[in-house]
């Protein structure tokens, strides 16, 4: 028999195998879940989830789909959180901090208290990628913040009102468009089949009986 | 960590390391692979099949469970919503907001046409944003659309339409030009080089890749570029019949919002269907890599409402699923953990296959070891054989996983395993429909007018087996191309009254074919709540 541990969803209690996630966890106790499922991987950051163990002062965040229960957890799932998202024009935006006193002003207002960084369900450093952000310095930021999935329990804890999610999405298009070496080898390949230049070539495949096209493929030359 | 039981094996697996590295396993031959497949791919097992009585692919063979979800009961009768006063008017009504669908917007809001995305979770729920190892574009100067071709060809069992193909290969450089000028940051040398590996079956290093991040960097740059634009985007909300117009041409959806279920109706001069996959649908039990709300929903409206599908009974296993632990049982472990540099190692630490060949000789390959060889290790939860992904480290130096494969090291340190230094279990894991809704090279469906599709929906592009990253390129390609034909197309259609007669139509052909069953489609979300 599996061992079974109490959780309280919502603040109602269920008992549930302790090898649950928080989220099968959830469907063991009956909920078909709409809201706050989605990826099922850790990629998506639809079940940014808030939980507290009894006996616990501290608050903790966490991906339902990527956490295990506890005994005597007590868990709140966050399935939305009003993020501020401002609309640009990417092909026609500053490329320095101005763009961000535009944008998301409210990020001068951090207070230092780090609760971003504590709450961050990928155990990113926000606080420092918000800093970054300040300064116009994209390429740190997008590099700092780039495996956020967007789950938003940052914000959801930050006293300064930052939708830190959406200011790390704007440096990392910033930099991903205009601080990242252009790609030469990209743009001449570009050019060439813009010219036709392997028009034939692919005619020719298009027209080779299925028996040639075997033998093309059996023997042909793989990249070391 | 791992457990008392596993630690033999390991202790196996460590002792032959050196040893793996600089084995170059041989690739099998074309004969091998045939009778591999034929012996362990779950494609062939026949029981596992249904012949369809009914719809356009009548007497053609599917999976049992698709079979049951083509053939169900509308969810609605064509007296359930009123189509005189619809909810929504547009030009361009895209169904499904994942990485196809959004592409397509895109294109068709610059093409300057209403468009809308009606999506049944979020903007961005979708397997495009849990694809992990890149995205392939014949850039490199030793490579070519023409190699690209004949790799994706004979790794589909030259079984692809070529005109979709050629559109595949030839497009792909510019797609991931429009993807960097969107602000995807693709992993580049100092020099603006692209960093590029091989996946299985490729010829040449045509990888890219956002370290293993890529389909979540594409699918978050689409749906901030989409909200930028302030493209019309009916969340919660999934599309379960498609309207027709008195020509028998598409011309809306009936949408139910999924939370409320409330009935809403959508006009438009143009439909694209992008809907994603199917692995939510489990087929032959198997656990996936998919998106929750992968259920094959837009194959079911097509057909439904009379287009055709093309290779609906090939489904691509991904060779690598997470066998250990059971919290992430079936998650998807990237090819790239192969591309640079681990292998496949049995129970005894024994390299059993090259491990680079295509997903569906892989699959069958760790099948074989796991079963009719028994080499596999116990999990616990069934069996699987190791991925040796200390190798990495070893070829590429330290920091190499940290750098390239960020994804998978926290994946698995969530549960005490630390790739780094310990081998993961993998077994194959249902991860995307290959076939899907039959389209010509506009991306129109060969047998309904103003019937558009895009993404993993589609049929034919790849033929019977995927290559890695053709995935990722397939919903840029075609979405973008869907978007911009569906926005032309538009402007010249006249759309008449609007009809659901198809689904009279249809439930008349359950009657006739002598179909007994009470199961309504399309599924949109599987049901995993404890069945007492």
């Amino acid at each position: 028999m599996e061992k079974l541990v109490s959780i309280f969803l919502f603040g109602k209690k269920y008992e549930v195998p302790e090898n649950l996630t928080i989220m099968t966890a959830m469907e063991y106790a009956g909920y078909q879940l709409v809201r706050g499922c989605g990826c099922r991987n850790g990629f998506c950051g639809a079940c940014a989830t808030i939980y507290r163990i009894k006996g616990d002062k501290e608050l903790k965040a966490c991906l339902a789909c990527q956490t295990k229960v506890e005994d005597n957890m007590y868990i709140a799932t966050l399935p939305f959180f009003p993020l501020v998202k401002e609309g640009y024009d990417i092909e026609n935006i500053p490329v320095n901090e101005s763009v961000m006193m535009q944008l998301y002003p409210e990020i001068y207002a951090c207070i230092g208290c780090n609760a971003c960084t504590k709450s961050c369900t990928q155990g990113l450093n926000v606080m420092q990628y918000i800093a970054y952000a300040q300064r116009g310095d994209f390429e740190k930021c997008a590099e700092e913040s780039f495996d956020c999935v967007m789950c938003g329990v940052c914000s959801s804890r930050c006293p300064a009102g930052i939708s830190h999610p959406q200011v790390a999405m704007l440096a990392r298009r910033i930099n991903g468009k205009y601080l990242a070496p252009g790609c030469g080898h990209l743009e001449d390949r570009v050019k060439e089949i813009e010219n036709g230049d392997f028009k034939e070539l692919i005619e020719a495949l298009m027209q080779k009986p299925v028996e040639e096209m075997k033998e093309l493929y059996n023997t042909r030359e793989i990249e070391k | 960590m791992y457990s008392e039981n596993f630690q033999k094996s390991i202790a196996a697996v460590e002792a032959a390391r050196e040893k793996n590295i600089t084995l170059e396993p041989e690739r099998m031959t074309a004969k091998q692979k045939e009778d591999l497949l034929a012996s362990f791919h779950p494609d062939y097992k026949q029981d596992e099949f249904d012949v369809l009585k009914i719809g356009p692919n009548k007497g053609e063979k599917v999976p049992t469970e698709l079979a049951e979800i083509l053939q169900a009961h509308s969810r609605i009768t064509k007296d359930s919503v009123s189509l005189e006063n619809p909810d929504y008017e547009t030009d361009v009504l895209i169904i499904g907001g994942g990485g196809a669908g959004t592409a397509a917007a895109i294109e068709a809001h610059e093409a300057r046409a209403d468009v809308m995305i009606v999506t049944k979770l979020r903007m961005g729920d979708a397997n495009t944003m849990m694809a992990e190892g890149g995205i392939q574009a014949a850039d490199k100067p030793n490579d070519s659309p023409a190699i690209h071709f004949v790799d994706a060809f004979g790794g589909g069992h030259f079984a692809a339409k070529r005109e979709l193909l050629s559109k595949l290969v030839c497009d792909a450089p510019e797609a991931i030009l429009w993807l960097s000028n969107l602000g995807v940051e693709f992993d580049k040398e100092a020099d603006g080089t692209m960093v590029t590996t091989h996946g299985g079956g490729t010829s040449r290093k045509r990888m890219h890749a956002a370290k293993d991040y890529s389909g979540a960097e594409i699918m978050r740059t689409l749906r901030d570029e989409v909200l930028n634009r302030n493209i019309p985007v009916v969340d919660f909300t999934s599309a379960i019949e498609l309207i027709l117009d008195e020509n028998g041409n598409a011309a809306g959806a009936v949408l139910m919002n999924m939370e409320t279920k409330e009935l809403l109706v959508a006009k438009a001069k143009t439909v694209i269907i992008a809907t994603g996959g199917a692995g939510r649908m489990h087929y032959q039990g198997f656990p996936t890599s998919n998106h929750y709300g992968a259920t094959a929903d837009g194959l079911v409206l097509g057909y439904r409402a009379g287009a055709k599908l093309l290779y609906a009974e090939t489904l691509q296993y991904h060779p690598t699923g997470a066998a250990y632990p059971e919290q992430i049982f079936g998650a998807l472990v990237t090819e790239k953990v192969r591309s640079i540099g681990a292998k496949l190692v049995n129970a005894k630490g024994e390299v059993f296959m090259h491990p680079l060949e295509t997903r569906d000789v892989a699959a069958a390959s760790i099948i074989r070891e796991c079963s009719e060889r028994g080499n596999g290790v116990d999990t616990g939860n069934g069996k699987g054989v190791w991925l040796d992904t200390p190798m990495i480290e070893k070829i590429g130096g330290e920091g190499t996983i940290m750098r390239r494969i960020p994804a998978m090291w926290r994946m698995f340190e969530k549960y005490g395993i630390d790739i780094r230094k310990e081998p993961i279990l993998v077994y194959p894991t249902l991860h995307y429909q290959n076939g899907g809704l039959d389209i010509d090279a506009n991306c129109m469906t060969t047998n309904i007018e103003n019937l558009f599709v895009a993404g993993e929906a589609v049929g034919g592009i790849h033929g019977k087996n995927r290559l890695m990253g053709n995935s990722l390129l397939d919903i840029i390609v075609f979405g973008r191309s869907a978007g911009k034909n569906a926005a032309a197309k538009a402007k010249d259609v006249k759309v008449g009254k609007l009809t659901l007669s198809h689904i009279e139509k249809f439930e008349k052909e359950i009657v006739d074919a002598g179909i007994v069953t009470d199961m309504t489609s399309p599924k949109l979300l599987p049901d995993y709540t404890r069945q007492k």
